[in-house]
């Protein structure tokens, strides 16, 4: 490598500034010789100097770059390729910020734009791109040293602009003629002698308009270019007698592009050109404006919806949001010169004079609604201006409106009796109460803006006037208005006139204390008997709530305390009313709306919830119509409080303290009367799951502590039985063969409220008298009481594996679980009864195949093996072998041994087998499906990650190989069942990498299930997944290998009975096939037409529908190989 | 293409909301209705190589649709783009066999040129482009005798240009 060293010394020498200049030189004409004769690559050199060309000492890079520019100039006709080029033109240019480094990146630049052709040269794009680089930073940079030039320069830019394509150039274009306008201010310097060329240059782009495909110049948006050209627009004033007739001009435009375009760059422009430059133009602009909002506003299309209280009453487009930006900017530049205009505006006039032409919303024609609204935009933007314009609007309109609503300042007597009431409902003018509201609203916009609410303004000594009248008359309007017809459009005029006045800024300056508690009377008194009129109901809640999230968000500390007192507490009193009209569902819409929108509120809402709760609770037995209502507040705490209480956090003592309550009052009721409402359980315990599971440690303690103490109620229960599970059954009072129905209420309350505690405990919480517990659940899960099977699931799940505070293991709780000789005593009952019997080998399967003859029960207890089996499942624990071992040993159990099959009617022999076997081909739905209920994330479920692919690789072999290895008909459709359960609760990435070996037992099992009415879900489940793989590109493959036998199971599920989304989802994976590879498909395509042509007849239409697709796609296969 | 000649700058019009189908709480079966219909002959390409459907030429509407499931009929009637435009007869074939794919055999079409909007509408010089395509059998029918003659549509679809044309302008959308 002696040539490297010599060459790097050359270099050396060159960035060496000690050196005489001749040795450099020398240096430099040694690598460029090199370079020439191809000793050296540019690319190897620019690797070897990388130090000197990156180095932060500015001297030694700034010689370093030299030394490449001074090189590429003696290169002029050496080739080099188009990459290389574009990589050094990348460098130069990003070079030319670096100042201290600015002679070899100019330079370097220079070389390249002088490279000879054919030697790889830079294309002309780039070279306008690396100039127009140049001029720029020349200006930027060194403005001492062009400004000098004077005319020329600026002569010279504009030939160099005009006509510009490129969208990168244009970006620099529009930046330097940005600069040069800064660095000519003078009105008599070059700029302003050339302004008209320059404009007539940049003119020519506006508005901007991308005309060619996308995807091109992806990195230049139309947005920021039209952005730098609005910057060269306002360089100058000096544009400003070109620039502005110009925007006027594309502002009558019919492209909305070029509106929005015009009136941004109009907005932009007259904030740089003064006030006093654009004021020539004002009438010109005034009208351009007037004209472009009155043409562009539109009606909403839905006035009556709640959500327009807070939206403007009409629909505002991007142009007429600009529009409106540009007139308040020029009004607030010069606010007399256009309130001038709109005071002296025919048109305005026209419509103030004529207002009650306006007088019903549904009677005015669509255009002078379009003429209304755009006056309430004009006056209600130059209201919002200022104080002082303000003043002059309010002191003009509002008196005239007022006039016209009949509404004085003394006015108090309005609304006295019904029939005045009436009468002043039915005479509000719409037009004058559209005005009036939106004049109200720019008043508080302004307050709200200027931070500070002056009561000496004439603005608001005129509102303060006028604001008792108007309450009076908007709330008794409004009352009328439930029982009498009333305009929807009125309705919400008025209700957002009382919520503007009720949020009015300032505390109670505007309005007094009674008038606060008026409007909330009167928007309550809509809630509590208007609820037959949807529309006015809702929006009136939409107020009540805006007031109280304005006064929470303020800290309008009298007017909350008068809210809560006024409207919180009397929803919360209709809570419990049970004689109440309203409906329960629309009371707690009401009520939790409200309390959502502040932290005091809602506590407070809470509360009430809760008493309302455990007041219905207690005397709810055999009341139908108070469960149902009690069903609906425990369903509104599940869902809509312990999830705000979650997020909020910090507020452990609301699910503590109902958790306590709960079990307070199960200790309390008399269960003498049975309350057979299941739906009622299921709402009460999850309301407890839900709140002990956001409950911290320490709570769940003392809830778990509590719950014992009541538990000890139960007759059976021990707490200090700490082994001994082998508690005669009878003496329990239990008859395992009878099902719950004949336990107690109060029991099945009480144990399904404690599997809700441990169901929700976290897995840190202690659980005292564990073997008590796991006792009592085993009793109530061999009893077919699901929910303690769940418990026990729950428990297994989340145990440690290390001794707990009782001194108990895992692998105790196992063995009492498993081992129990409870599943003993159990068959023993059965034993005296002379059922069956070998009570030799008394293990869980015998207890399950042999034993119980009551099938209720029986399935029961299946269902809850499988929680059981969840639960390890998803810890991932070895013993969950067992349960899916007892599992299939049902499944394959060929009816009962013994003789006692003998004594029974075969079919009925065979139909309890067929439900027995069912309810195990579900139970691998309960393992591997996720479940609201218990064993997930909410109620902190220990999950092993992949645990459902795990367990999918683990069974799919096993099923596959019972499936070989069994004949019977019945066992085949449930191992098929349970494979149907298996496949589509796995994810289908897992499935997918299986597709291969799955796909032909997933169609023999969809031909199979299709036979049994129980199983359409399971159809559709693996449709989706056979879907599912026919879209991925490896399931198509598998599919191809198959495709014969897919298209017949397919065809045949065409005309499935009894689910139309199974017919829906065959259709579709049908037409996923027809993407196949063609050759192969191209056979089965008559087949395909015929079953599809029975489904053009459906009669679903979505299924008919789907047929079409789908016959389109395979027809499409036939016309694609026609003419491609 | 020589289907861009006959009316290469057609009258583009707004595309009209559609009506939203009145949601009946699940009824046991769903009838067949013009709506669906409409669905169906939407996605026809009367211009080939162009964007527009068959909405945005006014050539259909919901209203010009009438069905009557009991009796299994259905009555169309159109409005050809232009007054004098013989593409009347190719959109007319278009939407037949169209209705022939997607509909149930038992379903009678009955297809109408819409009263007043084509010239030759009921007289008996009805005559295509001769440029354009010949078709001997029909060239002397006005489109609602072609259109509403099994035996006719038949025979016209027997021309392997006229078969092309329709087939493309059905599944145009979909090369």
């Amino acid at each position: 490598m002696a040539e490297r060293n010599e060459w790097v010394s050359h270099i050396e020498s060159f960035v060496d500034t000690s050196r005489t200049s001749s040795q450099q030189a020398s240096s430099l004409n040694a690598i460029a010789s090199l370079l020439k004769n191809d000793v050296i690559t540019i690319e190897a050199l620019v690797r070897e100097m990388e130090m000197y060309l990156t180095t932060t000492d500015n001297i030694i890079r700034a010689r370093g770059i030299i030394l490449l520019a001074e090189l590429l100039a003696l290169l002029t006709t050496k080739a080099l390729d188009d990459a290389t080029v574009h990589s050094l033109i990348a460098f130069f240019t990003e070079r030319l910020a670096d100042w201290k480094a600015l002679r070899g990146a100019l330079v370097g630049c220079l070389a390249l734009l002088r490279r000879k052709a054919n030697a790889g040269v830079i294309t002309r794009s780039d070279a306008r791109d690396l100039c127009f680089e140049l001029l720029e930073c020349l200006l930027e940079r060194y403005p001492d040293a062009v400004v000098p030039l004077g005319d020329d320069l600026v002569y010279g830019i504009c030939e160099a602009v005009d006509g510009e394509k490129d969208p990168q150039c244009l970006m620099l274009t529009f930046h330097i003629i940005e600069i040069l306008a800064k660095l000519f201010p003078d009105p008599c310097g070059p700029v302003a002698n050339f302004a008209g060329d320059l404009f007539d240059i940049l003119g020519c782009y506006f508005p901007i308009h991308f005309t060619h495909a996308k995807g091109e110049d992806v990195d230049i948006k139309r947005d920021s270019l039209s952005m730098a050209l609005m910057q060269a627009f306002s360089s100058t004033p000096l544009f400003e007698p070109f620039a502005v007739p110009l925007l006027l001009e594309k502002l009558s435009s019919s492209l909305p592009l070029a509106k929005v375009d015009s009136l941004k760059y109009l907005s932009h422009c007259s904030l740089k050109y003064g006030p006093d430059r654009m004021a020539k133009h004002a009438g010109a602009i005034w009208s351009s404006l007037k004209d472009v909002i009155c043409t562009s506003i539109q009606e909403p299309s839905l006035p009556l919806a709640p959500e327009s209280l807070d939206g403007p009453s009409f629909h505002i487009n991007e142009i007429v949001a600009e529009a409106l930006a540009l007139l308040q900017r020029v009004n607030a530049q010069n606010d007399g010169l256009y309130l001038n205009y709109i005071f002296g505006d025919e048109d305005i006039n026209m419509v103030i004079s004529t207002i009650n032409n306006f007088r019903s919303s549904i009677v005015i024609s669509l255009q002078s609604k379009q003429t209304l609204f755009s006056v309430g935009c004009i006056l209600s933007v130059s209201a919002k201006c200022s104080n002082p314009s303000c003043n002059k609007v309010i002191e003009r309109y509002l008196p005239i409106l007022m006039d016209n609503l009949g509404l004085s300042t003394e006015n108090s007597s309005a609304g006295s009796s019904p029939a005045s009431r009436l009468a002043l409902c039915k005479s509000l003018n719409f037009g004058a109460l559209f005005l009036c509201i939106e004049l109200l609203i720019a008043c508080r916009d302004l307050a709200v803006g200027s931070n500070s609410v002056s009561s000496q303004e004439t603005w608001f000594s005129m509102l303060w006037g006028f604001s008792s009248s108007m309450t009076k008359a908007f709330s008794s309007a409004l009352l009328a208005s439930i029982t009498e017809d009333a305009q929807d459009a009125d309705i919400v005029l008025m209700v957002k006139g009382l919520q503007v006045l009720a949020t009015f800024p300032g505390g109670f300056l505007l309005i007094s204390k009674s008038i606060y508690e008026e409007i909330l009377m009167a928007l309550l008194a809509i809630i509590t008997n208007g609820f037959n009129r949807k529309t006015l109901w809702g929006i009136a809640l939409k107020a009540l709530v805006s007031i109280a999230s304005y006064t929470d968000e303020y800290h309008e500390t009298e007017k909350a305390t008068i809210y809560t007192h006024v409207v919180v507490e009397k929803l919360v009193s209709l809570m419990s009313l049970e004689e109440c009209n309203m409906p329960v569902q629309l009371r707690l819409e009401a009520t939790v709306g409200i309390g959502l929108s502040g932290t005091n509120y809602m506590l407070r809402v809470i509360q009430g919830l809760e008493e309302a709760i455990f007041s219905l609770l207690a005397e709810v037995h055999g009341n139908l119509k108070s469960a149902d209502a009690l069903v609906h507040l425990l369903e509104c705490y599940s869902n809509q409080v312990i999830p705000w209480v979650n997020a909020i956090g910090g507020l452990d003592e609301i699910p503590l303290r109902f958790s306590v309550n709960y079990w307070s009052y199960m200790e309390s009721i008399n269960f003498s009367m049975a309350v057979q409402e299941r739906k009622l359980l299921n709402a009460a315990t999850m309301a407890m799951k839900l709140a002990i599971a956001i409950c911290s440690v320490e709570s769940q303690k003392i809830i778990i502590q509590k719950a014992y103490g009541v538990l000890s109620a139960i007759s059976y229960f021990h707490l200090n039985e700490p082994t001994s599970l082998t508690i005669p059954l009878e003496v329990q009072g239990f008859q395992p063969t009878q099902s719950m129905e004949n336990v107690t209420c109060k029991d099945e309350w009480l144990i399904s409220s404690f599997a809700s505690v441990i169901i929700a405990a976290r897995p840190t919480t202690n659980i005292l008298h564990l073997r008590a517990a796991v006792n009592l659940f085993m009793i109530a899960f061999l009893n077919g009481h699901v929910q303690a099977a769940q418990a026990l699931g729950s428990l297994i799940n989340k145990m440690h594996l290390g001794r707990d505070i009782n001194d108990c293991s895992l692998d105790e709780v196992m063995d009492l679980v498993f081992n129990s000789s409870l599943w003993g005593s159990l068959s023993e009952e059965y034993l005296r009864s002379g059922e069956v019997g070998n009570s030799s080998e008394m293990d869980i399967s015998k207890l399950c195949l042999d034993s119980m003859n009551d099938r209720l029960v029986r399935t029961h207890v299946i269902s809850g093996l499988s929680w059981i089996g969840k639960g390890l499942l998803m810890r991932g624990h070895e013993k969950v072998k067992n349960v899916i071992m007892i599992l299939l040993r049902c499944l394959l159990s060929n009816g009962k041994p013994g003789t006692s099959s003998l004594q029974q009617s075969l079919s009925q022999d065979s139909e309890q087998d067929l439900l027995l076997k069912r309810s195990v081909a579900d139970a691998f739905h309960t393992l591997l499906s996720d479940s609201d209920v218990c064993l997930n994330r909410k109620f902190h479920a220990t999950v092993k990650p992949l645990y459902k692919q795990r367990f999918f690789n683990t069974i799919i072999p096993i099923l596959l190989s019972l499936l070989n290895n069994s004949y019977s008909s019945t066992t085949r459709l449930m191992i098929y069942r349970a494979f149907g359960h298996v496949v589509s609760d796995t994810p289908l990435v897992a499935v997918m990498s299986e597709a291969k070996k799955l796909l032909p037992m997933l169609l023999e099992g969809l031909s199979m299930l299709s036979e049994d009415f129980h199983s359409k879900d399971i159809i559709y489940n693996l449709l989706l997944v056979l879907s599912g793989i026919l879209t991925d590109k490896t399931g198509q493959e598998a599919a191809l290998e198959n495709v014969h036998t897919t298209i017949n199971c397919l065809t045949r599920l065409i005309s499935y009975p009894h689910m139309m989304l199974v017919r829906e989802t065959a259709i579709q994976c049908i037409a996923a096939m027809s993407e196949l590879k063609h050759a192969r498909i191209y056979p089965m395509r008559l087949q395909i037409s015929q079953a599809l042509s029975k489904a053009l007849d459906d009669p679903k239409r979505d299924v008919r529908r789907e047929a079409v697709r789908c016959r389109q796609a395979w027809a499409s296969i036939a016309s694609r190989s026609l003419y491609s | 293409m020589t289907l861009g000649l006959i009316n290469a700058n057609p009258v583009v019009h707004a595309k009209k909301e559609r009506i939203a189908r009145s949601e009946d709480v699940h009824p046991a079966d769903d009838a067949v209705d013009p709506l669906e219909i409409y669905d169906i002959l939407l996605s026809l390409y009367l211009f080939s190589l162009s964007i527009l459907d068959c909405s945005f030429l006014s050539v259909l509407s919901e209203e010009s649709i009438t069905v009557d499931e009991k009796l299994g009929r259905i009555l169309i009637t159109f409005t050809p783009t232009i007054q004098h435009c013989s593409m009347a007869t190719v959109i007319g074939l278009c939407l037949r066999v169209k209705l022939k794919d997607c509909f149930p055999p038992h379903f009678k079409v009955d297809i109408k040129v819409s009263p007043g909007s084509h010239a030759n509408e009921e007289s008996g010089n009805w005559k295509l482009e001769p440029s354009f395509f010949s078709i001997h059998v029909a060239s002397l029918s006005p489109p609602t005798i072609l259109l509403n003659d099994k035996e006719r549509v038949a025979a016209a679809l027997e021309n392997p240009n006229l078969r092309q044309l329709v087939d493309e302008c059905i599944y145009s959308n979909e090369l």
